[in-house]
């Protein structure tokens, strides 16, 4: 396990930054906002409050260039624009043409998410099973048993750091269980994933790096199911048929890629924002105290909304013309859940935690055909993560809360957060 | 009161099976169907007006 108590320090993240040029201010964000603006990264929430009155679909040439839609209603229209805002290459920045290769992008690269119908049709259904309620109930007890374990690890220190010790320790345990994968190498998992969805962002050779290394990583694992089935997800997704024939060799890679990169980030990022907020929030902390399990489930919606982490983006086919804009022919448009979930048309006092929210028609995992397939995953997670840490450390704060440093862009959550106990 | 899901418009989500599993269930793929023909027992009714105004997707309606 990573230790970074006591230095309070990310090396991998201050090297990529210390590698970027300095950033010119923004002076519009209507027409030149900043996705990796430190500010925007800690407080996005004022920035789409502004574009929502001003400029609901926003535009940037920064990183290559991309829209921003802020409303509600425009995100739930937009995911059903299949397959003109193709999902295709869904990351937020694309990489550059000599990095790009054929299986980095279209339905080999990380089926469902980066494929259109039908080939995402089928590629999510062979998933879907997997991840049902019932689907996923057998991952539960192992889930409490590594929380428990987790805090066994610092609860007598006094403190931890909850991003990087806890939340960031459970999301890539539960899914290498899952998939059947060796979980005494989370800490290469959790390089490899920050590598591709989070420090690669801005570094499209680190980033190749990675999606290298998480390819051939899979493509052995794969190659050694097919003669070695074994009672996990791997040889099940092996097994399955579409059309009479078992799934490609490279479509099984690509989904099992999916599923480490869009399992980890995203659930450690949301557990540590939960975290972050009752840190922070005395009242909503002694809340949780002894909350029942109706309190517990409003709860987590609302902290899925409020600090929803993921945007994903589309690819225009075609000039098409939406909202008055006209969105050209290759155009990136980031799918900006998160800020949907902020509209105050849809959401009584948007800009507020309100842990007992019963109108809750959050978009943290997406809306349409690309709806999170771990959605029942994510949330078991959080929930053992969450109920886990209140029964054994009801009384936590922030250490130092300028020590506190935020990821964003693809996947928005802390990554250094000292919190002491008591 | 009756619900209805509509299966055009559900994509999954479960919430509606996370609140209210005497309403409703979900199948193999994750989407919802409505449990006795979507006829809600009594007492039931602020269980089902819940799962409407929880589902992403607009997919549950009520039938008085
Ligand atoms: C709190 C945690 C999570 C959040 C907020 C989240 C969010 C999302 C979002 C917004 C999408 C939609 C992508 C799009 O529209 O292009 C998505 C898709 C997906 N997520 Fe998650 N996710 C989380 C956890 C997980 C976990 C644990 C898994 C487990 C493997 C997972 C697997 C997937 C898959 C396979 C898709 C692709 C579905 C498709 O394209 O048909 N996610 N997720
Ligand atoms: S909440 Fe809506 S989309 Fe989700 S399973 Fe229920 S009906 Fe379907």
């Amino acid at each position: 396990m990573t230790d970074t108590t006591d230095t309070h320090s990310d090396p991998a993240a201050e090297a990529v930054a210390a590698s970027i040029p300095e950033r010119c201010p923004v002076t519009d964000l209507a027409t030149d906002y900043d996705m990796f603006d430190p500010d925007y990264l800690r407080d996005p929430f004022s920035a789409w409050a502004e574009l929502r009155d001003t400029c609901p679909i926003a535009h940037t040439e920064r990183y290559g260039g991309s829209w921003l839609p802020t409303r509600y209603d425009d995100l739930q229209a937009m995911a059903k624009m299949v397959p003109i805002l193709s999902s295709k290459s869904p990351i937020v920045i694309d990489m550059p043409e000599a990095l790009a290769k054929d299986d980095a992008t279209g339905y080999n690269a990380a089926s469902p998410i980066s494929a259109d119908p039908p080939e995402q049709s089928w590629t999510r259904r062979a998933l879907l099973p997997h991840f049902t309620p019932k689907g996923i109930a057998e991952d539960r007890s192992y889930t409490e048993r590594l929380c428990n374990e987790l805090i066994d690890g610092f609860v007598d220190e006094g403190g931890c750091d909850a991003a990087v010790d806890y939340a960031q320790q459970i999301p890539p345990r539960v899914i290498a269980k899952k998939l059947g994968v060796d979980d005494g190498m989370v800490d290469e998992f959790i390089e490899w994933v920050r590598g591709v969805l989070e420090l690669g962002l801005q570094q499209p050779e680190l980033r190749a790096k990675y999606r290298d290394i998480i390819r051939s990583f899979f493509a052995a694992e794969v190659a050694d199911r097919r003669v070695n089935p074994k009672d996990d997800l791997i040889t099940a997704l092996c097994q399955t048929e579409h059309e009479g024939e078992p799934l490609p060799d490279e479509v099984v890679v690509g989904m099992c890629n999916l599923q480490l990169v869009a399992g980890i980030d995203t659930t450690w990022s949301s557990i540590g924002s939960a975290l972050w907020h009752f840190a922070g929030h005395g009242d909503d902390r002694r809340r949780m105290a002894d909350a029942d399990d109706g309190l517990w489930d409003t709860a987590i919606e609302e902290l899925l909304r409020f600090y929803a982490p993921v945007t994903m983006a589309r690819n225009a086919m075609e000039d098409v013309e939406y909202g008055g804009v006209t969105f050209r022919e290759g155009d990136k448009i980031l799918m900006n859940f998160p800020g949907a979930n902020h509209d105050p048309d849809h959401f009584e006092d948007a800009h507020e935690v309100h842990l007992d929210r019963q109108r809750n028609r959050h978009v943290a995992f997406g809306i349409g055909i690309h709806r999170c397939a771990g959605s029942n995953l994510a949330r078991m997670e959080m929930q053992v993560a969450l109920k886990t840490w209140f029964e054994r450390i009801p009384e936590f704060t922030l250490s130092d809360p300028d020590a506190v440093t935020w990821a964003g862009g693809q996947v928005r959550g802390p990554r250094i957060m000292p919190v002491t106990f008591g | 009161m009756r619900i209805k899901v509509d299966a055009e418009k559900c994509e999954g989500h479960s919430r509606c099976y996370s609140l209210a599993p005497e309403l409703v269930d979900v199948d193999d793929l994750g989407n919802a169907f409505e449990l006795n023909d979507g006829e809600v027992p009594a007492g039931l009714e602020d269980k089902a007006r819940l799962i409407v105004d929880n589902c992403p997707e607009f997919a549950i309606t009520i039938e008085e």
